[in-house]
């Protein structure tokens, strides 16, 4: 679809969940990507037909075990250069997948084809109330020009309270 | 040699057995030093193999019971490290082909694959990287008196897109491996020569592995050395730099100084060029995507056989469907994918190879470059 204030998509989609492949939800999304000012991210309104699943108890491991760290936590390489990301490292990925959809959305153009490539380095920040922070180091891949772009980003968590990020 | 399990019972026990492993120098693994041996403790030892016999008729003697806890060590050792080791079998037994390899293992490897194949193998030298290293390539051939024509095969074009190697060296195993067995493969080579090169790009795909994972391109370096690498599949001559590229070196995409500029490019295409009234089918091997793409990137203008190509490029899809439910789309690079100029699939085709195609690798981003190894042998699988 074109309209006059740049070029807007409807589309229709299937959500898997990666960690359930056999788990998926329809889609149905529009998206507009605003003509001239290519510094707006593309407006984006969507339905899901039907309920994501409940992650509760998983979420509060995952919390309950960061919280009860001695140091805080810092990593680096995932996943490693061979493709491995060691299990308890697992939510650490998955967090930084939300957050750079995020960061990909905030910075996509039509003529960008956007992924996250690897979390060079993260770490932890102390904080004085419930969430949780971590500062990361990230590469993202752009298909279309093949370029690698180091980006900096930090990552809010709570259980109830979802994910927010700064850029 | 066997590892025993005794718990001595008296004092006279001990000593014993301290004189023995002192008189014999046996190797303790539990506890560390035979003054450390005590009554009703346990105790555990590693008799070599033309030991062992003397070593149980003396502790009979003594009354002393054992157990056998490794009836044989080298098995264990055996079983836990696969060794590299050349025999009668047609691949390098213990070469793992389900984990990613270093170039130095790549190079050893393809001299054990023609050491233990020379009936059907010859590794044949191509040229020298910018790092001078030697590119070799793997001509699998069938002896016949009929000349038969080619199918090429490169991996490796870009540094970072390792399963492209993995799926390079996969191919030759099977191939040699079930080449008597499977009929399909038997009149592949009957009546076709395979030639395959397993890592086009060896400097920069050491580089991934020792300084940057994320690399793709050589390593030629430009500016007085303050910048590195051009982008192999854009330095073909086929519309060099007229889309889809960059001229600074600072960008993945970078063309190079002109069309061959790259030493790389320049051995790949001598050979192919001398060789093109013969070859049948160019195969370039990518990663990530999950694309099988036709000619061109440097134009939609569709190539004179785009429904042959298509057609065949559609079957090969749905095979590769069939067997793991993995999805690729097919098409010219230019109309799913985006425009590029100087790749090695163009030119292919422009010299007047008919049937180029660029595999582009899974998967769709959840991993990207960064595959893991277990997805090594189904990605393998299912291209084969």
């Amino acid at each position: 679809d074109i309209d006059d204030l740049g070029h807007k998509y409807h589309l229709e989609l299937v959500l898997e969940d990666v960690l359930d492949k056999d788990s998926t939800v329809n889609c149905t999304a529009e998206v507009l990507y605003h003509l001239g000012n290519k510094n707006i991210a593309p407006d984006v309104q969507f339905t899901i037909e039907g309920e994501l699943k409940n992650t509760d108890e998983a979420d509060n491991i995952f919390y309950s075990r960061i919280k009860s760290l001695e140091k805080e936590l810092v990593a680096e390489n995932i996943p490693d250069s061979h493709g491995n990301v060691p299990p308890e490292m697992e939510p650490i990925h998955l967090l930084a997948w939300v957050a750079s959809g995020y960061v990909i959305w905030q910075n996509s153009t039509e003529n960008t084809k956007l992924q996250l490539g690897q979390i060079k380095h993260v770490k932890q920040m102390k904080r004085s109330d419930e969430y949780l922070e971590f500062d990361y180091l990230i590469l993202l891949h752009d298909m279309v020009s093949q370029e690698i772009i180091p980006w900096h980003m930090t990552v809010l968590w709570h259980p109830q309270r979802g994910v927010q990020v700064t850029q | 040699d066997q590892v025993l399990h005794i718990v001595p019972e008296t004092l006279h026990q001990v000593q014993h057995l301290q004189h023995l492993c002192s008189t014999l120098q046996l190797d303790l693994w539990k506890p560390l030093l035979p003054e450390d041996i005590r009554a009703g403790e346990d105790l555990q030892i590693r008799i070599p193999a033309p030991l062992v016999r003397e070593v149980k008729d003396s502790l009979d003697q003594c009354t002393i019971s054992y157990k056998v806890l490794i009836p044989d060590v080298q098995e264990l050792v055996d079983q836990s490290m696969p060794r590299e080791r050349s025999s009668h079998s047609q691949v390098p037994e213990g070469y793992i082909y389900t984990q990613y390899h270093p170039m130095e293992e790549i190079y050893q490897w393809m001299t054990q694959i023609q050491k233990s194949n020379k009936e059907l193998v010859t590794q044949h030298y191509l040229g020298k990287t910018v790092e001078n290293r030697p590119m070799y390539y793997l001509q699998i051939s069938q002896p016949s008196d009929k000349t038969k024509k080619i199918i090429w095969m490169d991996c490796g074009i870009h540094a970072r897109e390792w399963i492209s190697p993995a799926f390079c060296q996969w191919f030759v195993k099977e191939i040699l491996q079930n080449y008597r067995s499977d009929p399909k493969i038997s009149r592949l080579l009957q009546n076709l020569d395979l030639y395959v090169l397993p890592v086009l790009n060896i400097d920069g795909y050491i580089y991934s592995w020792e300084k940057e994972r994320l690399w793709r391109k050589n390593r030629s370096p430009y500016m007085n050395g303050t910048c590195y690498g051009t982008d192999l599949n854009r330095n073909f001559n086929s519309s060099w730099g007229s889309i889809g590229v960059s001229y600074n070196c600072s960008s993945e995409i970078f063309c190079g100084s002109g069309p061959e500029s790259e030493p790389e490019t320049r051995a790949v295409a001598q050979l192919i060029e001398r060789k093109k009234s013969d070859i049948l089918c160019y195969l370039t091997i990518h990663s990530y995507g999950q694309y099988i793409l036709i000619p061109y990137g440097s134009t939609t203008t569709p190539p004179s056989n785009s429904e042959e190509l298509m057609h065949v490029a559609e079957k090969a899809a749905a095979a590769l469907t069939g067997k793991y439910g993995t999805s690729y789309e097919v098409g010219s690079t230019s109309s799913i994918l985006y425009s590029n100029s100087g790749s090695s699939r163009d030119w292919a085709h422009m010299i007047g190879i008919p049937f180029p195609y660029t595999f582009e690798l899974r998967d769709k981003g959840t991993h990207g470059f960064v595959l893991p190894p277990d997805q090594i042998q189904p990605t393998c699988e299912e291209t084969m």
